[in-house]
């Protein structure tokens, strides 16, 4: 069989042949292989990695705001909730019905968890309730081996103990919202909360801290397998405030009877404030969960302004309270000497217009401190009309009116300082001497806020050192506040002058505010009341008499303003306290101003019983004080 | 060849058959179907459950069927070639009217007791029929090209049923294996040429009369990246897992892009892709080399046979191993487009498994009856 020989040599040779192929292409499968596994290896170890390795952030703890003596203001309440994941629970239903049972659920949490449910996958915890108490924790972890899938997680939640009390200075946080991401990227983390106002908002990122991250090795659907690795963050920063918590909530309080109104006690010396209270008030926790929409238009829509802290963001005609600084300038300038006196027949002339005082009848022969004793307006009148506006202007930008004082708290209001200039620039009409006049009574343009009223007053009795208030006594881990001041260079003797009226207005019988005088040996206090007129007092209306102030709708009456010191010897705290709308200063504000003052000084432990004698023209009681406020004559 | 000399055939009694059994064959497959459990043991993250115990009977089984197959007179599976191809090539057609859709195309009967997959049994078929057809061809009548229509139409027939399906993997198998069998018989190389010219010619005309759902299965099939979230993820996935492998791989049971199913089909057809991620390059070519030993194995034995028959089944079975091989491996490293063809011996299922040990009890039947001779008249006079 030749021709089988021949065939089967031809066979194997093709055998052979074909094999020799298939040995050729398993070898391109090797050497595919090789340019995988070898070459290419390290790109593909990275993208297997990205694919297994989920970054997550962990969000940091916020730090707390304490008050100067380390009681707790801002903190972190743990937020517990109850989460179910849908795969574990099966039935989902029954088990709902009976977390209700523990937690009660409205139809429209009922709704969201069933959207959840859908949405998201089923190994993934879906909130089924917020803000639980201890006892429906408890509940919840008794009952857990009837409630497959249901846990308790812990979170987060900014909370404010004094709720109203420390509103305005603190702020809130709230979540975060478009316009704010900034590419940090744990402002994307579900439930962040930043600072929206106040303090919250000024420190935020001091409180804010560091994320930490954590490696998830996650599968295909995004499951968490394990964690790989953890890299704890770090919390944010504790901030300690020049804030006495004690009595922030006494001025609080204090204001409580007042329809609108704000008070603000600061250490002459530092700068540091003890108290800035401004009533009416809101609760910050309300924010912190997120507030319903009718709440918000309340607090949007109240005339007096809840949302609005008035002792930076009020501005107010200072009135009686600018007239120290007129007596500054005019001392400084010269023109008039320490014994200039002027004669008050109640009214001062200018050209064919009148310039009324307080007192119709007037107030006879007066020297300085007479004349910030009784308020007098024709003294003052007399003053402005001999240096001018620009004086007086120059006095006010040293003493800090007319420009922001700096304070570490977002929306501080300018207030104003006007000058010719000034009017020129922003009216385009030249200055009159008539505005003179009524701005060194404090009213016209003049605008300032409590605070810069109490810098002002602080920066006349702590010797003439230019300080600057502040909340934050310091940053944890930051430098201490500053305490030292550079002097202004204002005459010592010239101050001295002032703060005798001041101390003539409180401590002598005829003062204006001698009813609301420190009695208490070595707490006595010196002070200057004001009232800011709202309205104008038309020719007619002052020819059938001018009206009363509760004759008069509460929008128009005049706001009642008070600042003082104390203790009158050796001056350290500052106050000024606004009431709108509330009448004459002395009446209304400066017994707020009295007790605060009073009350900042016992809760001082510094002061030992060591009893400063008080003041030369004090205790002789006197037979009456106009308890009505003075009334200011518009120019 | 001293036996044409003797003129006798020898008759083997089942005793010499059962002594005869080639168990190095056997424990060859054995050696590769075990590193399939143990991939099938990681791929359930640990447990014989439930794939790896199931394999494990599934080839058991396969086992026993092979070896009854190899007890079997090769000159019985010779008259019994052609039966087998018709009943393969009429499954074919059944499935076109009786089918059920599975796994995206027709392909299964089921039966009621069993599902079967009449592509599969074409794999087999083809290579009897093609064998028997050449068993008795002389050179000079390969040289003719007229003889060689008749096995052309034996191989386009299946191919075209397979293709309908559509099943383009199978398809492919089967015109290569035939292919294989064309070449192993001594056509010439110039006749495949002006095949493939004339096949590569007529696909623009083909693709005229196509329906446009049949140009957009075929248009994917060409370039699976066009479906990114389908095949186009897989493969890229199937890269990354080999990549991320490296020489020496992650380590038993610890592939990250399996484990976590980044890796689709991992106990199937990517069941490759996840060797070479946990044992690295090294487990990979191991395979290859234990494939590549099966295969050495295969074509020795088929080349000892003395008979024409054999020889061409053994080459064909071998041939077919080593398409499965190629075309799976190929296929998760990306170099071919996906085809859905598993890794044979390793992939969980159980009709493939079956599939190529029945190929190789075929084989075994080659061994076992290799001295035996059969005459292209007595074959002819059979028929």
């Amino acid at each position: 069989m030749e021709r089988d020989t021949d065939r089967y040599r031809g066979l194997t040779r093709r055998a052979l042949m074909l094999g020799g192929m298939q040995v050729g292409l398993l070898s391109t499968l090797v050497a595919r292989m090789y340019y995988l596994q070898v070459l290419e290896s390290d790109r593909y170890s990275t993208l297997a990695d990205e694919n297994r390795i989920n970054m997550r952030l962990l969000a940091p703890s916020r730090g707390q705001v304490l008050d100067r003596f380390g009681v707790p203001l801002a903190v972190n309440q743990q937020n517990f909730r109850v989460v179910m994941v849908s795969e574990q629970a099966r039935k989902i239903d029954r088990v709902l019905t009976l977390v209700s049972e523990i937690v009660p659920l409205t139809d429209a949490d009922w709704r969201r968890i069933t959207r959840e449910i859908q949405r998201k996958r089923a190994f993934v915890p879906v909130t089924v309730k917020d803000n639980l108490s201890w006892e429906q924790v408890t509940m919840i972890e008794v009952n857990a081996p009837d409630l497959p899938g249901v846990s308790i997680e812990v979170g987060e939640l900014r909370s404010y103990p004094y709720e109203t009390s420390t509103a305005h200075f603190l702020g809130y946080v709230g979540a975060v919202s478009e316009s704010e991401l900034n590419g940090d990227p744990v402002l994307a983390l579900p439930g962040f909360r930043i600072g929206k106002s106040g303090l919250e908002k000024f420190h935020d990122a001091n409180l804010r801290g560091v994320a930490g991250t954590s490696q998830l090795e996650v599968n295909a659907v995004g499951r968490v397998i394990r964690e790989l690795s953890r890299e704890e963050g770090q919390p944010g920063r504790d901030i300690t405030l020049t804030v006495d918590i004690g009595l922030q909530q006494y001025a609080q309080d204090r204001l409580k009877d007042q329809k609108s109104a704000a008070a603000v006690v600061m250490d002459v010396h530092t700068g540091g404030i003890y108290s800035m209270a401004s009533n009416p008030s809101y609760d910050p926790n309300l924010f912190t969960t997120g507030i319903n929409a009718e709440t918000w238009e309340d607090l949007l829509s109240d005339p007096a302004t809840p949302l609005t802290n008035k002792v930076i963001a009020g501005q107010y005609a200072p009135g009686s309270t600018f007239k120290m600084l007129v007596a500054l300038a005019a001392l400084d300038s010269g023109i008039i000497g320490p014994r200039h006196t002027v004669h008050c027949p109640g009214h001062m002339d200018l050209g064919d217009h009148r310039f009324h005082c307080w007192k119709r009848g007037g107030h006879g022969t007066l020297d300085l401190v007479g004349a910030l004793k009784h308020s007098c307006d024709t003294f003052f009148y007399d003053l402005a009309r001999r240096i001018g506006i620009d004086r007086i202007h120059d006095m006010g930008k040293r003493f800090g009116m007319g420009q922001r004082t700096q304070l570490d708290l977002p929306s501080e209001r300018p207030g104003l300082m006007p000058s010719r200039d000034w009017k020129q620039a922003n009216l385009g009409k030249s200055w009159t001497q008539g505005e003179s006049l009524i701005a060194a009574i404090g009213q016209g343009y003049v605008l300032a806020t409590p605070l810069q009223l109490a810098v002002m007053l602080s920066r006349m009795v702590n010797g003439g050192f230019a300080v600057k208030p502040h909340l934050t006594r310091q940053v944890e881990r930051g430098p201490a506040e500053q305490t030292a001041w550079p002097p202004m260079g204002v005459n010592k003797a010239h101050i001295e002058m002032v703060i005798q009226g001041m101390n003539a207005v409180m401590n002598q019988p005829d003062g204006t505010a001698y009813k609301m005088r420190i009695t208490e040996p070595g707490f006595e206090m010196g002070g200057k009341t004001g009232t800011s007129q709202v309205r104008r007092i038309t020719m007619a209306e002052r020819s059938t008499g001018v009206l009363k102030n509760d004759q008069l709708p509460w929008r128009q009456r005049d706001h009642a303003l008070f600042i003082g010191f104390a203790p009158l010897r050796a001056p350290r705290y500052a106050c000024a306290v606004i009431v709108e709308h509330g009448g004459g200063g002395s009446a209304v504000a400066a017994p707020i101003a009295r007790d605060l003052l009073l009350e900042v000084q016992r809760r001082d432990s510094a002061r030992g019983a060591s009893q400063v004698s008080s003041a030369e023209g004090a205790p002789e009681p006197s037979p009456t004080v106009p308890n009505t406020s003075p009334r200011k004559v518009g120019g | 060849m001293s036996g044409d000399l003797l003129g006798h055939q020898p008759e083997l009694t089942l005793t010499e058959k059962l002594w005869q059994i080639n168990w190095k064959l056997i424990l060859l497959l054995t050696a590769i179907a075990s590193i399939g459990w143990a991939m099938l043991f990681s791929a359930a993250n640990g447990n014989i459950d439930p794939w790896a115990s199931r394999q494990a009977v599934r080839f058991g089984a396969g086992i026993c069927v092979m070896i009854l197959v190899g007890l079997i007179d090769l000159r019985i599976w010779l008259r019994l070639s052609y039966p087998i191809y018709g009943v393969a090539l009429v499954l074919l057609i059944a499935v076109e009217i009786v089918g059920e859709i599975g796994m995206g195309a027709q392909r299964w009967i089921d039966l009621g007791v069993i599902q079967i997959q009449p592509s599969e049994i074409m794999k087999i078929a083809i290579v009897l029929a093609l064998a028997r057809y050449f068993h008795g061809a002389s050179l000079e009548e390969v040289g003719r090209p007229t003889f060689l229509i008749a096995p052309l139409l034996m191989v386009l027939a299946p191919v075209g049923l397979v293709m309908k399906q559509p099943d383009l993997g199978t398809a492919l198998m089967v015109m290569m294996v035939g292919g294989a069998l064309f070449f192993l018989v001594g056509v010439r190389l110039w006749k495949f040429a002006i095949i493939i010219a004339a096949g590569g010619g007529s696909v623009p005309i083909a693709w005229q009369f196509l329906h446009d759902y049949q140009k957009n299965r075929v248009l994917i099939f060409l370039n699976p990246e066009n479906d990114p979230l389908g095949a186009g993820y897989h493969i890229t996935q199937s890269k990354i897992a080999l990549g991320s492998g490296g020489i020496s791989g992650r380590g038993f049971m610890m592939g990250t892009q399996s484990h976590l199913n980044f890796l689709p089909e991992k106990q199937t057809d990517f069941i490759f892709t996840m060797l070479a991620e946990e044992l690295g390059m090294i487990g990979g070519v191991c395979l290859l080399l234990l494939y590549t030993l099966l295969m050495a194995y295969g074509v020795i034995i088929s080349l000892r046979c003395r008979n024409q028959f054999g020889r061409l089944v053994g080459l064909g079975v071998t041939t077919n191993l080593f398409l499965y091989v190629f075309i799976n491996i190929a296929m998760v490293m990306g170099l071919i487009p996906v085809v859905g063809i598993p890794l044979p011996l390793i992939s969980y299922g159980g009709t493939a498994m079956l599939t190529v040990l029945f190929g190789f009890g075929l084989v075994m039947s080659v061994y076992i009856h290799r001295d035996v001779r059969i005459t292209r008249r007595t074959m002819a006079g059979e028929m």
